[in-house]
């Protein structure tokens, strides 16, 4: 208590030099809060949007790795080049006992289709388009295309019929409008005319201008594959349980089974390395405060040279001088936190409240996404102090090992 | 004058030596045998450069001796580690130097209360209140809460004294401590001192230019180049 209170009556006694250290703490806390709050605020957007959009664990027709050759199994050694896996038209094996067993324990809910390549043409044009077969009562509870209908709706699916919905862009791309017929041509050669009964707009032109969705026992006619079922889609109710969902029904199914955050792999690794980025400007920002605080921390312990021999005359230890002005540098650090975490908020506050339209219509972002996190505060103020106390260290140690009787003998 | 030896010394150095380890090595004391006293006030004289201040150090613990040995109330100070030497002098000396060097941003009483708070023997408010004793004993009852620089030449030489006595030492060492003082304040400085060796039996070791000074304290010894050299003739 002692060496905070001469801790403290030494920066109160220099105003001017204090506030500025103060105030660049202050800067670099609170701007550090600012961004870290953006960008942990887009990243969560933008994630949530994935979770959103894609299902959580999606099980396909295909193995993880190639099938075993029988040549492998008869020669002991046998080397394989060249071979270009064969599409079973079957599908997933005996789908429904599959989807019976993922029901059974798979903590969210579930939907099995009918993923086929193929064409749609309209009055001469055609794109080149994802067909999806679904069972509309099972698809509403994984996807959320349900609520991105421009017009018509998902709901013209239960009707029956040879009905379709796609992408808004698809329709303009081939000049179709709502209630128009085009006509599906599979890659095994199957066709069969759909009426358009809705238009969404996902705000994802992959699937706005590629994806159209039939009742499942249309795109299995279309297809010529009778029963089949190539993709079973799982959304959890905990988003991140989904690599061992995905671990457990590929160990078991043997089909492969991707979670969102392998389907992703990519992005999500460009976010760490986006928040390695930030950290280190955070840290350098931090750095430059450093050094106001060191500037100041170093002017007390040069002015203060006959102070710290007369403490020293006095009884206190070397130890004790090094804390003194290490607690100096850290004051100011506590102070400049403080004001930063208000700074800081306000300035998050102030971003939330920034409103832009990108485009009409979909999901796109309308206001900036900021995160209110408890952690940005903690790290930036954690930052600022260990960079006080670095900054007050420094000179510290080299007052605390100025020889009072040199300081007194030059004194008088 | 009393007879100060008749019991074990406060203070006793054996050979003691300092040299500073420069390019061509300077000797400050060589070979010096003294023994301080109980109750005893030892004026330490001699021309500049002989070496006063530096045996004052050593004797007060700011300084080590290069070789030769230091004892205080019988102990050897060679085997104290840095944390013993300062609680030594924190709890047993009291350092008056000849500037006051008091903390200009606190008042007298903080000054005071400083060593006393380092100490931790008393609570706050008994450290309060022997500050503000010792400040009326030594006529600064009016400028307890005075900083150093709304104070006199010689009001803050009293503070001094006062922070020097705070934890109640045993010893006070004194370096000039009227040196730059002028000759009023001066011969307060030094009825303060005397008193505190006739009135309340501590000890003080003053190094003093003004040999008038120094034969009115109990005893004398004085340096030339490092060495004390009998009173003969050294004025």
């Amino acid at each position: 208590m002692l060496l905070f209170d001469i801790a403290i009556t030494h920066i109160a006694g220099r105003t001017r030099q204090t506030l500025v250290a103060v105030l660049g703490v202050a800067v670099g806390v609170g701007f550090s809060i600012g961004m870290a709050a953006l960008m942990q605020g887009s990243q969560d957007d933008f994630i949530r949007q994935l979770i959103d959009t894609m299902p959580h664990v999606q099980i396909k027709d295909e193995r993880r790795t190639p099938t075993r050759q029988p040549a492998e199994d008869a020669f002991a050694t046998a080397a394989i080049y060249g071979l270009r896996p064969t599409e079973d038209p079957r599908g997933i094996i005996n789908p429904y006992a599959a989807i019976a067993w993922l029901n059974a324990w798979t903590p969210g809910t579930l939907s099995a289709g009918l993923r086929i390549q193929g064409v749609i043409r309209y009055a001469g044009n055609e794109v080149g388009a994802a067909i999806i077969g679904i069972e509309p009562d099972m698809e509403r509870k994984v996807s959320s295309i349900v609520e991105d209908f421009t017009e018509g709706s998902f709901d013209s699916l239960t009707e029956g019929g040879n009905n379709i919905v796609m992408g808004r862009r698809m329709a303009e791309r081939l000049g179709a409008k709502l209630g128009d017929t085009v006509r599906a041509v599979s890659s095994s050669g199957g066709t069969r005319d759909f009426r358009i009964m809705g238009l969404f707009h996902t705000g994802s032109s992959a699937r706005d201008e590629g994806e159209g969705y039939v009742l499942l026992k249309n795109a299995q006619i279309l297809s010529q594959r009778p029963n089949a079922v190539n993709d079973i889609r799982i959304r959890l109710a905990d988003p991140h349980a989904a690599p061992a969902v995905a671990r457990q029904a590929e160990a078991r199914l043997g089909y492969r089974a991707v979670a969102w955050q392998e389907a992703n792999e990519g992005l999500l690794e460009a976010l760490v390395v986006r928040n390695a980025i930030m950290y280190t400007v955070v840290a350098a920002i931090m750095l430059v405060a450093g050094f106001g605080i060191f500037n100041i921390v170093s002017t007390i312990t040069h002015e203060k040279a006959r102070d710290i021999a007369i403490m020293k005359s006095l009884g206190f230890t070397q130890g004790d001088m090094q804390w003194l002005f290490v607690m100096e540098g850290l004051a100011i650090g506590l102070a400049g936190s403080a004001l930063g975490w208000v700074l800081g908020f306000a300035l998050t506050y102030i971003l939330s409240g920034i409103e832009f339209n990108l485009s009409a219509g979909g999901r796109e972002m309308t206001q900036l996404p900021v995160a209110w996190s408890l952690l940005h505060y903690t790290l930036a103020a954690g930052f600022a102090l260990l960079s006080s106390a670095v900054a007050g260290y420094l000179p510290a140690r080299r007052a605390a090992r100025l020889h009072p009787v040199d300081v007194i003998r030059g004194a008088t | 004058m009393t007879s100060p030896m008749t019991e074990a010394p406060l203070i006793e150095a054996r050979k003691l030596t300092r040299i500073l380890p420069e390019t061509v090595p300077v000797t400050l004391v060589h070979d010096i045998d003294l023994a301080v006293g109980r109750n005893e006030f030892l004026a330490i004289t001699g021309p500049s450069g002989s070496g006063k201040s530096s045996l004052l150090y050593l004797l007060g613990l700011l300084d080590r001796p290069t070789s030769g040995a230091l004892l205080v109330n019988g102990q050897d100070t060679a085997a104290m580690d840095e944390a013993d030497l300062a609680h030594t002098r924190l709890s047993m000396m009291g350092f008056v130097f000849q500037f006051h060097f008091l903390l200009p941003e606190f008042t007298a009483r903080d000054n005071i209360a400083i060593p006393m708070r380092k100490l931790g023997r008393l609570s706050r408010r008994q450290i309060d209140q022997r500050a503000e004793e010792l400040l009326g004993s030594l006529g600064l009852g009016d400028h307890i809460d005075k900083r150093p620089d709304q104070l006199s030449g010689g009001q803050r030489q009293r503070v001094a004294v006062a922070r020097a006595l705070a934890n109640d030492p045993a010893i006070l060492l004194a370096d000039e401590p009227t040196g730059s003082l002028d000759s009023k304040s001066s011969e307060q400085v030094f009825d303060t001192l005397s008193a505190l060796v006739h009135e309340r039996g501590k000890t003080v070791a003053m190094v003093t230019h003004d040999l008038d000074m120094a034969n009115r304290a109990d005893r004398r010894v004085h340096l030339v180049d490092g060495r004390i050299v009998p009173l003969d003739g050294a004025g």
